[in-house]
């Protein structure tokens, strides 16, 4: 009886994740700040799935599976989520209004202007470091 | 690239590892299934060579059982933070791309790092320096500049936790300096 109690509250838990994120990529205004609804409430939701999940069979052998489950969990979403996010920053997917600081950009930018230096070619497209900026990649230092 | 000579350090943990997820799969941790899994660990490791992590060796278990105790805390409470900022906040929220320095220069901590703060819902790693450690972070519902602040110290409370987990001696040495400082 109390385990049933338990249950259910975690599978709601875990429900009430997955509606966080639904509502997040509807109301979110950008991609990146829907990637952190798309992404991170799962975190939460799949452990109190699985813990759930853990309570529902009780069997001994399967907590190491499951605890493999979250761990690749933990492992994947964050790199998934850094993909998309830096992809998104790089090809300018983002609304710029929307953020009050950008430390990002002046680097950015100032990539591009050394890479201008290096290779006087692009000098002649007339394209303002900006938007070159969706192009080009930027050298790691 | 060479096979480098068999490293205590860096294979036997990713040995040991590896026969867990073995037996893990097979939901089957007898002796049988372990040597078997033991076996096929050692072949892998020795002919899928990956570039060797850099590990300090050393490991602390109680300063990773209460980083990881805090880490779930903040799980929660960030998860529901975000689902309150999708309902009240949602097409009206503010962000702000920050950028913070590490003190560490070792991968393995930058990355565990940088994975820890991505977990934690509200901030994501957009972009890594590696040269200088520092790390991009866009973070949601940030307005002003005490906000970025207060990031910052988040990651870097995090990182010292890292360091203190794992960390080489002598960071660790750094880190205590720096601390009695403040």
């Amino acid at each position: 009886m109390l385990t049933d109690v338990v249950m259910s509250i975690l599978l709601i838990g875990g429900a009430l994740m997955s509606l966080a994120a639904g509502i997040g990529l509807v109301r979110f205004p950008d991609l990146l700040s829907r990637m952190h609804a798309a992404t991170k409430p799962q975190v939460l939701g799949l452990l109190l799935f699985l813990l759930a999940l853990a309570l529902e069979t009780g069997s001994w052998p399967l907590i190491p599976l499951l605890v493999l489950c979250w761990f690749f969990q933990l492992l994947t979403t964050p790199v998934s989520a850094h993909m998309v996010g830096r992809a998104g920053y790089r090809t300018r997917h983002l609304r710029q209004d929307l953020l009050t600081i950008d430390e990002l950009d002046d680097v950015v930018a100032c990539a591009v202007v050394e890479v201008d230096r290096d290779d006087p070619a692009h000098e002649a497209e007339g394209v303002d470091g900006r938007q070159d900026a969706d192009r080009r990649d930027v050298p790691d230092h | 690239m060479t096979r480098q000579k068999f490293s205590l350090v860096t294979d036997v943990p990713l040995i040991l590892w590896l026969t867990f997820v073995w037996g893990a799969l097979w939901q089957d941790f007898g002796a049988g299934t372990l040597i078997f899994g033991l076996i096929i660990a050692f072949v892998v490791v020795n002919f899928f060579y990956l570039p060797p992590v850099g590990l300090s060796g050393r490991f602390n278990i109680l300063a990773f059982v209460s980083f990881s105790a805090g880490f779930l805390v903040d799980l929660v409470t960030a998860s529901i933070e975000v689902f309150w900022l999708a309902v009240t906040r949602g097409p009206a929220l503010r962000n702000a791309v920050v950028a913070v320095r590490l003190r560490s220069h070792s991968d393995l901590i930058v990355t565990a790092t940088g994975h820890a703060t991505s977990l934690i819902p509200g901030s994501l790693v957009v972009e890594v320096d590696r040269a200088s450690s520092t790390l991009y972070l866009h973070c949601l519902n940030v307005r002003t500049e005490e906000d970025a602040e207060a990031m910052r110290a988040t990651v870097r409370k995090s990182e010292a936790a890292f360091i203190r987990i794992m960390g080489t001696r002598q960071e660790l040495a750094e880190l205590r300096a720096e601390e009695s400082v403040s």
